[in-house]
């Protein structure tokens, strides 16, 4: 990643330059260079597609960078009284997943993410974000809360994928993320999704059911990663780089595949290096988007919202099969 | 295009009969044997000696499925475009891929939506076929699968939907995961339209098929000798380096573990959906065949 390169090699001269070697001109000049490249990564904070973008395979290192928000980061920043429930009623709680009620501008919501870990003995509970059949359970049941007493749900999406593993499989994780998918379609409340970093697959797909999908700017959304796509298509895990561009999985392809509704901005260099403008540019989004869907009538929604997923394809019309 | 005026994508059972082109004899890769190809076609593609289930086309499958006669394809008139303008690593583009599967299979497509009738009752039938791409899930299946469902609404039809699938097709990227999206939502008009859909998962059902719209039915069948799960074999194999049960993702495995409502044999599937449609009768659009069957009860009444 250039990016990641850039700030090595100023790094590198740095200690260099301590060594008594003057650097300080090759410094200026790559950090001139690096300050412009966090300039072009912001600049579409106010254009609906961005013009100028970074590479995708920038983006997928950005979208799982350690130090970005997690979906409880913005729960924190964003709302009040969060209350979290735990459990699927069936078989357990699965820590991938958070859910609970909360406020948020002025009324109570309910919120569902998924929560990758910040270190190896939280990541170890949360399953780097990986959830299993019982947390997209509990996520369908949080929700079917909300639509009991009318709240509207705000979805965070940041997961590699559902997990690969014999539990999963047990407990029939494929039919999970199918009923949750159902079952989202036909919720009488508003929900705005959001994809914050990795939107994996299916077990992002399965969260993402919104009436509005918002993305980050350098969130992913993909039908695969592209190590698992590089390593089928192309035979090499190591052309996930190429796999990654391929696949079209940034915000501004899929803004223009017709597939998410905004942009959110991120500051120059990623959401960790300034979360807290990350989290304004949501905050906003949520409240503009929550105000014109609680605006409509309830029963509307969900036609709506199946509409909206039902049109989505692209495919060539010919002139009869025979 | 080139496909235009090309005969062979409406799609014709009774070329099936006429299929004896090839070697009258196959040898059964199970058991060994030299077996005549003419019986285990009759056999619905069972080995005669040993019971081993070859591979079916969907057109095979729809042919040991619906009463003689009675099928007639309806699929929309679509084929798979390349909105990525995917070009994987050997420099060949998704739709020169696509055209190699039309050509191989004779099919315009990995999905074949059909109207006829099972048992006298009507149903709205989409049939995969594996060969065609993996019989992965893109725009053009997603399509087919709705215009499927809305027939059956139409028709008051069974909807019956038989998966041979790898799951998405990875080279229409985002737009084949929002598929299984596309296909849930159009699955609430069934529901809506208080219609029966029976999903039946053969060799293979994955990934993001199996985990949208064939876990959707409201009767979900294993066929004998299914492999039924999300993540492949391989990749779990990888993540939690160990070796997985010997039965796992069978259509044992379902069972067992509550996935599918039973397992069926596949010379037995055709009956085993008319006992169904029975249940159901009163909500289907009436038929020849059932007002006879009425007429028969009467009778013995
Ligand atoms: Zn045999």
């Amino acid at each position: 990643m250039i990016y990641e390169e850039l700030e090595r090699q100023i790094e590198q001269l740095r200690a260099l330059s301590r060594n008594g070697v003057d650097l300080s001109e090759e410094i200026e000049r790559l950090e001139a260079k690096l300050e412009a490249l966090k300039k072009q990564i912001a600049a579409p904070a106010s254009s609906p597609a961005p013009s100028v973008e970074l590479d995708d395979w920038e983006r997928v290192k950005l979208a799982r960078h350690p130090k970005r928000p997690y979906a409880l980061d913005y729960i924190q920043a964003l709302t009040e009284d969060f209350y979290e429930l735990h459990g699927d009623r069936l078989y357990g709680d699965d820590a991938a997943v958070v859910a609970g009620i909360a406020r948020f501008d002025g009324q109570t919501v309910v919120i569902v993410g998924t929560q990758k870990g910040r270190d190896a003995t939280e990541n170890v509970k949360r399953n780097f974000g990986m959830p299993h059949p019982e947390g997209y359970r509990k996520a369908l049941r949080v929700m079917k809360l909300g639509e009991r007493f009318g709240f509207p749900i705000l979805t965070l999406i940041d997961t590699p994928g559902a997990y690969p593993g014999v539990g999963a499989e047990e407990r029939n994780i494929g039919g999970a993320l199918a009923q949750n998918i159902y079952e989202m379609l036909s919720l009488k409340v508003p929900i705005v999704a959001t994809i914050i970093g990795e939107g994996g697959s299916g077990g992002a797909l399965a969260l993402a059911i919104g009436d509005r999908v918002l993305m980050l700017e350098n969130a992913t959304y993909s039908v695969i990663t592209p190590e698992g796509c590089a390593a089928i298509l192309f035979r090499d895990a190591t052309k996930a780089p190429e796999a990654a561009r391929a696949l079209k999985l940034t915000a501004p392809h899929l803004l223009r595949l017709g597939v998410i509704d905004e942009i959110v901005p991120e500051p120059p260099g990623g959401a960790h290096l300034d979360p807290e403008m990350t989290m304004r540019a949501l905050r906003g989004a949520w409240q503009r988007h929550l105000r014109e869907l609680l605006a409509l009538p309830a029963e509307l929604l969900p036609p709506q919202r199946r509409e909206k997923f039902q049109k989505i394809g692209v495919y060539e019309e010919i002139a009869e099969l025979s | 295009m080139a496909i235009f005026g090309k005969k062979y994508f409406k799609v014709d059972l009774e070329r099936l009969e006429r299929k004896d082109d090839e070697a009258l004899w196959m040898k059964c890769k199970a058991c060994g044997e030299l077996v005549f190809k003419k019986r285990v076609r009759e056999n619905n593609n069972i080995c005669p000696k040993c019971g081993e289930y070859f591979f079916l086309t969907a057109l095979e499958r729809i042919g040991i499925l619906v009463d003689p006669g009675s099928f007639e394809d309806i699929s929309r008139p679509i084929i798979a475009a390349d909105p990525l303008q995917f070009v994987d690593e050997d420099g060949k583009s998704y739709s020169e891929k696509v055209k190699k599967a039309q050509e191989e299979t004779g099919l315009a497509n990995e999905i074949i939506v059909g109207r006829a009738r099972i048992g006298g009752y009507p149903v709205i039938l989409a049939v995969m076929d594996f060969r065609f791409i993996g019989g992965s899930m893109g725009s053009v299946m997603g399509e087919q699968i709705c215009h499927a469902i809305q027939h059956a609404v139409q028709e008051r039809a069974a909807f019956v939907l038989i998966s041979a699938t790898g799951g998405a097709r990875m080279q229409e990227g985002i737009l084949s995961l929002m598929q299984m999206a596309k296909t849930s939502a159009a699955r609430k008009r069934l529901e809506d339209a208080k219609l029966p859909f029976i999903s039946i998962m053969t060799y293979p059902t994955t990934a993001g098929v199996e985990a949208s719209i064939a876990s959707l039915g409201d009767i979900t069948l294993a066929e004998k000798g299914a492999l039924i799960g999300f993540t492949g074999r391989r990749v779990i194999k990888q993540t939690i380096r160990q070796e997985l049960p010997e039965d796992f993702q069978t259509d044992r495995f379902a069972f067992e573990h509550g996935i599918v409502d039973n397992v069926v044999k596949r010379e037995q599937l055709r009956d085993e959906l008319i006992r169904i449609f029975r249940l159901f009768a009163p909500l289907l659009a009436p038929s020849a065949a059932r007002s006879v069957e009425a007429r028969d009860r009467e009778a013995i009444v």
